[in-house]
């Protein structure tokens, strides 16, 4: 097969589909949307650097964490990731609000499609048997080893990849866009539920904070993982869905492979 | 080998499209058009809320154990205006509150005759645009109760307060729509915290508007007016900080 990565590869390889167009255009949608989502909530916690528990909470009160108690290199960092670089929380916001209904309405939209078209169900379904210890260690020493793909089912999501997406799609996401919106005061009014759950703005926007940077660490592991996995064929398989597999595997062992 | 220059350059290529779409950003806010669509953010924002959720729906109140110690102050501490100070020292013997525009019995009414209107009370968090929230008593006259008492004509769109308050040498001004002016939770507070309202806070009237971010809230209200459009005000953006700083208009998130 016509690998430019292996230009002159001598084993017998197979290209399969992978990824479907809307697992696709979800994935690069949401790329550059929690990108842009990242650096002006970062802007917009510029503002006010500092972190509460409760109801409220301004320069008076407890912070639990602030900027200042960070360590250099962080701030280094999100200085270097802030949008716009120079600090305007009026231009951050209008990043914010727009790249938040961006990706609120593409993972809505995603989670319809991948539930029709059975994405959620075969790919991403947690089977019994898969969080046994004795399989979850051995996809631990896979991982270790370097080994991301099973063999007989090299389309398939192995068992961490399986909970660090499904974490990612169904918690950490929807935890981002519910926090958000419990620190709308209308939205406060409308849905006085979202400050229950959270128990209060201050605590909602703390949990926005927590669960963003959980994300960002699940973005690192994302790519330092695709990169190990073999970086040039896992791109191009959420670009084009067209996957490379070593050896000669049945033809229909895609993405919708049961 | 080629794997690897692969891997090298892809990670290259990953960093160089992280910093291009970092300062692509910064380049594409500057173009007319592209502004324009990244602000038609606000107007989804407030078109979703007001067509998904009830537009009476009152935010939460709170008990008063719940309220913060210290209710910080922010924007104008102090008008410090020769105009202000005066009244001030006078204790707003001679403030007058007018309510005119689009109305059939402009009103200019006294401190005294403001505080002696049916008055709501209320405690509500102020969240700041900064992203600090204070919780705190407030009370006053609904504005509902003073738009109906001048006889607010159909024509009009938007509720317009004049401020005593000069920021940054540019008189401070904020607006409403006629949806948050006739909410019951929207109040021209005279005290706060069971005390008359300090000038820290906006003596001797300040604008509640619960469900919008705190700048919203106009703070040494001298002039109510009703008006058909935000344009020829200000720079026409309907308050000193959407003309100057680019803040939304709809702070209801």
């Amino acid at each position: 097969m016509n690998d430019p990565a292996r230009p002159i590869a001598t084993a017998p390889v197979t290209v399969i589909k992978r990824h479907r167009i809307a697992t696709r255009l979800w994935h690069w949608i949401t790329a550059v949307a929690m990108f842009i989502m990242i650096g002006s909530g970062i802007g917009i916690l510029k503002a006010h650097p500092r972190f509460y528990w409760g109801r409220y909470g301004a320069n008076f009160d407890q912070a639990w964490t602030t900027l200042d108690q960070w360590p250099g290199w962080v701030v280094t960092l999100i200085n270097l990731l802030t949008i716009p670089a120079s600090y305007n929380l009026a231009i951050s916001r209008r990043w914010h609000l727009f790249f938040a209904l961006v990706l609120s309405f593409a993972l809505l939209g995603f989670m319809i499609v991948s539930l029709f078209n059975r994405h959620f169900q075969r790919d991403l379904r947690v089977r019994a048997g898969e969080l046994a210890p004795r399989e979850v260690a051995h996809d631990v020493r896979e991982h270790l080893a370097l080994r991301f793909h099973d063999p007989k089912r090299p389309a398939a999501y192995n068992i961490l990849q399986k909970l660090s997406y499904v974490a990612t799609i169904f918690i950490l996401l929807p935890v981002m866009i519910l926090t958000g919106l419990a620190m709308s005061p209308a939205m406060d009014a409308a849905w006085p539920w979202l400050l229950e759950i959270f128990g209060g703005r201050q605590s909602a926007r703390s949990i926005h904070f927590i669960a963003m940077v959980a994300l960002v660490l699940f973005i690192i592991a994302h790519l330092a993982l695709v990169i190990l996995a073999g970086a040039w064929n896992e791109v191009r398989s959420m670009i084009t869905g067209r996957f490379t597999v070593p050896g000669h595997v049945p033809a229909h062992t895609g993405e919708d492979a049961a | 080998m080629s794997t690897i220059i692969t891997r090298r350059s892809l990670v290259a290529g990953a960093a160089v499209g992280a910093g291009a779409l970092l300062t692509g950003c910064d380049k594409i806010i500057q173009h007319p058009e592209a502004r324009k669509i990244l602000f038609m953010g606000e107007e989804m924002q407030r078109g979703l809320q007001r067509a998904l959720t009830n537009r009476n729906a009152l935010v939460p109140e709170f008990s008063a154990a719940q309220m913060s110690p210290i209710f910080r102050s922010n924007g104008t501490r102090n008008p410090g205006t020769p105009a202000y100070t005066e009244m001030l020292v006078n204790n707003f013997a001679d403030y007058r509150l007018r309510v005119g525009g689009l109305v059939d019995r402009p009103l200019s009414l006294s401190l005294p005759q403001l505080r002696q209107m049916p008055a709501r009370a209320q405690i509500t968090r102020h969240d700041c645009v900064e992203g600090w929230s204070a919780i705190a008593k407030w009370q006053g006259p609904k504005l509902a109760t003073l738009l109906q008492a001048a006889g607010i004509r159909d024509t009009a769109r938007y509720i317009v307060f004049t401020c005593a308050d000069l920021y940054r040498g540019t008189p401070y001004y904020e607006s409403i729509d006629l949806i948050d002016a006739f909410h019951p939770q929207t109040i021209l507070a005279w005290a706060l915290n069971d005390q008359i309202l300090d000038v820290a806070h906006g003596a001797p009237v300040r604008l509640r508007v619960e469900r919008q971010l705190g700048y919203k809230h106009a703070k040494y209200i001298m002039a109510i007016d009703a008006v058909a459009s935000l344009a020829g005000i200000g720079k026409g953006k309907g308050g000193y900080w959407e003309d100057n700083v680019d803040y939304d208009w709809y702070a209801g998130i």
